[in-house]
């Protein structure tokens, strides 16, 4: 690495405030060609709002950039595509009813001519090993697929510096790898990379220099190399992370959830098609269910909670009882309680003050909320100050609206909302997603403690580490497939990463 | 034969409006806005249309008034929904009374006065060939342009089309105010060649059907052009089946074009795959950019 | 200068409350401009158009009758439009209803009892639910665009009434005008002066849809499912029963309104029938910050602009189309000033 040279880019003294939050202070950072620089940092610890300024999405209160040695405002994203900036979004910034080809065209400047894009879209694109075909609608393409419209997006600007924001969360393992090795050959063609990860292990195997963010504020610079993936959490939480105690010894009750032969109907060409599932989670055990995002774990989880009925009533049994024709409140009665990923809109009714959240999933099990169908809002106000107070939900006023909070607080009042009823059966989907580090922890021992009571707990999650935590079992799912659920020790990355990438697909000639 | 041309020349009028609307609303609805407010937008270019024709004695002035007069009442509602984030369905509602409100007050001594129509070879005046010329061109911009891509963009992801730049709300402020421009238009030739004068109300709902126009032809341009020309033919031939008089009540005629609209809402609307493969994403939601 | 909108971070319930007053503000101070502009003293137009009609007996009776299928209708649509539900066809329900409720004394001249009454009311109910329901059908069952299906019967709804009130329904000794029979002892409603029982109906229902909405599981249902359907499902609520539910209560509502507008006040059917009631309600519903109890101020307060337009008419020689200008100028700041509610408006001087 031509560590000696002046970098490439500098960021000085960076202040960004949204109203009284300080996102960024005073943050101060030095990108080198052909240097893979992480950023490493919590959710919320300010590494979007950094990046965005650096793409020109948004604007320093104060502070500036140095591009090659020269000041500059970089007021737009084009100006920032025009220096040589390319950005890969974590949450991608794709137009679905668009083609791979549109897609890419939107962000390059100057003629527009389709036919001759697309056919440097297909040489670019197998080029560097991320074969592409540009008359394919965004719609169509897989998750993995679709980062690659965004990354060959960025190629094609010959990009100085690329930005990439959590890369790997949508990949499976040996995807990773594949990634890994495209983003080396650009380094060492005089690409810098700036990697946004909490994955700390592929932080240290892929990147030359670290800087860490926490609380808006640069607390530490290292060489990822010499680190372990413990002490780099410390500085990215500031203190040891609580150690969750995953259930010593299985002791299985009975079957509580079973999934028999779950299929559902083809809806249409945007959800995934659930086929053939079979799963049973026992009392006192958590099973979780890995997989890439948009391989059916929304419509599991939706054919699971009642949102989507089964075709077969036996299809879904809860404690014994078939319940595939129930709706979401009479599986909720038979002692179930469900967790979905989206919690905004979901969840929770962002506009709602937590207690009238309350009574979104209660209502039908807590028989005093709503009886005769005339809602008492004093219990709602009492189960709402239970969960903030048993699992320490921080909030501005006595009872906010449920958009007012951040996403661990709110996460921690929709798990602790479920909790709170002592269910039987708890189903949850990306139980920690977006959530800062101490509250996954609190999450995740709570699920743990809940299976331990003789509760049957499933875990949706993309997200391995997690998994492995606390995961007695592991099931795959691919393309609406579920692999066998096996013992978590079984497993080896490469096996579930084979597995992730669809090696127990039944190839079912439609 | 003679008989024949002066129904299909009728057709044509009767279409024109209905498709000059649909297109603008088309622009509109492809950045993510659904405008109710086009029959108010209509009705407003009707009056200014016919007042400016009026008083000047030029037809052609009051093309451009009946444009100036949709695309005032389009910026009130981009002020509405785009600056103020104001529920696009209620604005829409909010337009369409302030226009026929407002046409009214204005109209009022424009009552049962005489205009000439606009000059027209044997009755295909020149937006009518204006109304073909649009349909090629907003069809080329939309899916042969860089304009057009950046507008579908809008429509389908506004927060990422942010995220890469486009001035989310600036598109749109252009798409409605193209679309008030083109309701505007289509007003004024109501006013100005098809009945060439001023009543109240004399939209009549063809707002509305234009908007529900915009539905079925799955934002498509060509398909646009054969629904107006369709909904066109049908209320002409109820029109004139009326004059047989065979014993059909002549309410169920005049409700055909409505009656019409829904059956052909029904039968589009029916067809899930065809409308999540076309519908913009974002129709009818606000965007409100991070700072 | 530019403006920027800044999110709170709850909403402002005191904006809640003044958002309304101040959009009455900048109506009535547009109303001052337009009489300005025409050459009328603006205080003096602003007492004629809105102050006199509450002066004196008469007007407030009055007031009251023009009021009362305003808040009829506009509380059932206040409940509608909270769950993201758009009927916006209330004026073809309600001539369906003034129709239903008019084919039971067309059909039964003679019929005189209390019941005849309350049969009346029942049918203008009926009639508006079912004529409400065409939609709610289509869009369930087809998913086609309520705004643009309930919009399209209103024309249906009006051509309909006309059919029959020419047709079959037309007074066989009525000189051949457009016109039923005349309705007479029970078939009316009972009255006070000018005003007459529906306006009890008013009340109640607003007070009831009020109740409903804000304290029973249904209104949460509601609410649930117009802030955030798929929280709705997952709460359990089904979507396509909240539209059935809107539909059948909006629709109701309007029908009842055009049975007791025909009960006590026309007393018979006549053609052309467009009061047009149904549109400014829609505009009743948004001032009442879509609470039915807030309808019934907004009710009274657009009743205001239907009689000062006569008076200006009258008085000013003003035309009376200026009452739609208010009523859609009304709804247009009452949209911009909800914007307050949920941000805080900042101007900044552009660098």
């Amino acid at each position: 690495m031509n560590s000696g040279a002046s970098p490439l880019l500098q960021a000085d003294h960076i202040v960004k405030i949204f109203g009284t939050l300080r996102a960024n202070d005073d943050v101060s950072l030095s990108i080198k060609a052909g240097e893979i620089h992480a950023l490493l940092g919590e959710n919320g610890a300010g590494k979007s709002t950094l990046v965005k300024m650096i793409y020109g999405a948004l604007q320093p209160t104060s502070g500036k950039f140095i591009w090659q040695g020269k000041p500059l405002e970089i007021a737009s994203p084009a100006q920032a595509r025009s220096l040589g900036i390319g950005m890969v979004f974590q949450h991608f910034s794709l137009f679905e009813a668009l083609t791979a080809a549109e897609n890419i065209a939107l962000a390059l400047p100057g003629k527009f001519q389709m036919n001759e894009l697309s056919s440097r879209v297909t040489k670019l694109s197998a080029d560097y090993g991320l074969p592409l075909d540009p008359s394919a609608s965004i719609a169509d393409l897989s998750v993995g697929q679709r980062q690659r419209v965004e990354i060959v997006r960025c190629l094609l600007q010959n990009p100085k510096l690329l930005i990439l924001d959590e890369p790997t969360s949508v990949l499976t393992p040996q995807e990773a790898e594949q990634l890994f090795i495209t983003l080396r050959r650009l380094a060492s063609e005089g690409c810098a990379i700036l990697y946004i990860s909490h994955r700390l292990e592929e932080v240290r195997k892929l990147c030359d220099r670290a800087t860490v963010l926490r609380q808006g504020k640069v607390v530490a610079t290292c060489d990822p190399r010499q680190e372990t993936p413990a002490s780099m959490a410390r500085m990215m939480v500031g203190s040891d992370v609580m150690q969750v105690h995953a259930i010593s010894g299985n002791t299985k009750g009975p079957v509580r959830l079973a999934l028999q032969k779950l299929t559902t109907a083809a809806q249409d060409n945007f959800s995934v098609q659930l086929k053939n599932i079979n799963l049973d989670v026992h009392g006192g055990e958590v099973v979780a269910i890995a997989g890439v995002a948009g391989n059916g774990q929304s419509e599991l989880f939706d054919a699971i909670s009642g949102e989507i009925l089964a075709v077969q009533n036996n299809a879904v049994l809860m404690d014994g009882v078939a319940a595939g024709h129930d709706g979401v409140t009479l599986r909720r009665k038979h002692g179930a309680a469900f967790v979905p990923e989206e919690r905004l809109g979901h969840a929770a009714v962002p506009n709602f003050v937590l207690s009238n959240n309350a009574i979104l999933t209660r209502h039908g099990t807590d028989a005093d909320l709503a009886s005769r169908g005339i809602i008492n809002s004093a219990i709602a106000f009492k189960i709402a100050d239970q969960v903030i107070k048993a699992f320490d939900v921080r909030k501005g006023k006595v009872d906010p609206e449920a958009r007012s909070l951040s996403g661990g607080n709110l996460q921690k009042f929709t798990v602790g909302r479920e909790l709170d009823r002592k269910p039987n059966i708890l189903v949850v989907n990306q139980p920690t997603w977006g959530v800062d580090a101490g509250a996954a922890a609190t999450i995740r021992q709570a699920l743990i403690d809940l299976a331990k009571s003789g509760a049957a707990v499933l875990v949706i999650s993309q997200d391995l580490d997690e998994i492995f935590e606390i995961a007695d079992r592991i099931a795959v799912i691919s393309r609406g497939q579920l692999s066998e659920a096996l013992p978590a020790k079984t497993y080896t990355l490469e096996k579930i990463g084979l597995l992730m990438a669809g090696a127990h697909e039944v190839s079912h000639a439609a | 034969m003679d008989q024949f041309l002066a129904i299909a020349i009728t057709i044509i009028t009767a279409s024109t409006p209905l498709l000059i609307a649909g297109l603008g609303e088309l622009v509109v609805e492809r950045s993510g806005v659904l405008n109710l407010g086009v029959e108010g937008m209509m009705v407003m270019g009707a009056v200014c249309g016919f007042g400016a024709a009026y008083a000047t004695g030029n037809p052609y002035l009051g093309i451009v008034a009946s444009i100036f007069g949709g695309v005032f009442m389009a910026l009130l509602f981009g002020f509405l929904t785009l600056t103020l984030l104001a529920n696009q369905v209620a604005t829409g509602l909010a337009i369409t009374l302030l226009g026929l409100g407002l046409s009214a007050l204005i109209g009022e001594s424009l009552v049962g006065q005489p205009i000439a129509r606009l000059p027209n070879f044997h009755g295909i005046d020149i937006l009518i060939i204006f109304s073909f010329i649009l349909t090629a061109l907003v069809s080329y911009m939309l899916f042969r342009t860089r304009a057009g891509l950046v507008i579908r963009a809008v429509g389908d992801n506004h927060a990422s089309a942010h995220a890469m730049g486009f001035g989310v709300i600036a598109v749109r402020y252009a798409c409605v105010v193209f679309g008030g421009a083109c309701a505007g238009l289509a007003g004024g030739y109501l006013s100005l060649a098809y009945t060439p004068q001023w009543v109240e109300n004399m939209t009549a709902g063809r707002g509305w059907i234009a908007l529900a126009l915009v539905v079925f032809a799955t934002w498509l341009p060509g398909r646009l052009l054969v629904g107006a020309y369709l909904f066109g033919a049908i209320s002409i031939l109820a029109y004139i089946v009326q004059t047989f008089a065979w014993g059909i009540p002549s309410q169920l005629l005049s409700s055909l074009p409505y009656l019409v609209t829904v059956a052909a809402l029904v039968v589009i609307s029916g067809n899930r795959q065809l409308m999540r493969a076309n519908t913009p994403t974002c129709l009818g939601q606000s965007f409100v950019p991070d700072r | 200068m530019r403006l920027d909108l800044e999110k709170r971070s709850d909403r402002s319930s005191l904006m809640a409350l003044l958002s309304p007053i101040i959009a009455v503000a900048l109506t009535l101070l547009f109303g001052a401009i337009v009489f300005w502009l025409r050459g009328v003293d603006p205080l003096h137009g602003l007492y004629v158009y809105f102050i006199q009609p509450m002066t004196d007996e008469w007007s407030r009776e009055k007031l009251i009758v023009k009021a009362t299928p305003l808040v009829l209708m506009g509380a059932g649509l206040a409940l509608s439009y909270k769950a993201n539900i758009w009927n916006i066809g209330a004026e073809g329900q309600f001539v369906m209803g003034a129709l239903a409720a008019g084919a039971v004394p067309v059909l039964f001249p003679t019929w005189q009892s209390p019941e005849v009454m309350v049969v009346m009311l029942l049918a203008g109910s009926l009639g508006g639910l079912l004529w409400a329901w065409i939609p709610a059908v289509l869009k369930v069952k087809f998913h086609a665009n309520e705004i643009l299906t309930s919009l399209m019967l209103v024309y249906v709804a009006r051509l309909v009434f006309d059919w029959l009130v020419r047709g079959i329904m037309r007074d066989p000794k009525g000189m051949n005008f457009p016109k039923s029979v005349r309705f007479e002892g029970w078939q009316r409603l009972p009255s006070w002066g000018d005003v007459h029982l529906g306006a009890l109906f008013a009340l109640v229902a607003a007070l009831a849809l009020a109740f409903v909405m804000y304290r029973m599981l249904k209104g949460f249902e509601l609410r649930t499912l117009g802030l955030a359907p798929r929280a709705g499902r997952f709460a359990g609520f089904s979507a396509d029963k909240a539209v059935y539910f809107c539909f059948a209560v909006s629709g109701a509502m309007a029908g009842l309104a055009g049975a007791t507008d025909v009960m006590g006040v026309a007393h018979q059917l006549q053609t052309p029938y467009e009061p047009n009631y149904g549109f400014v309600a829609i505009i009743v519903a948004f001032l009442g910050r879509l609470n039915p109890i807030g309808s019934i101020i907004a009710g009274l307060l657009l009743a205001i602009t239907f009689i000062g337009g006569e008076a200006a008419q009258a008085t000013l020689h003003i035309p009376d189309k200026i009452a739609k200008v208010f009523q859609g100028v009304l709804l247009f700041f009452v949209l911009a000033c909800d914007t307050l509610i949920l941000y805080r408006i900042k101007l900044r001087a552009k660098k």
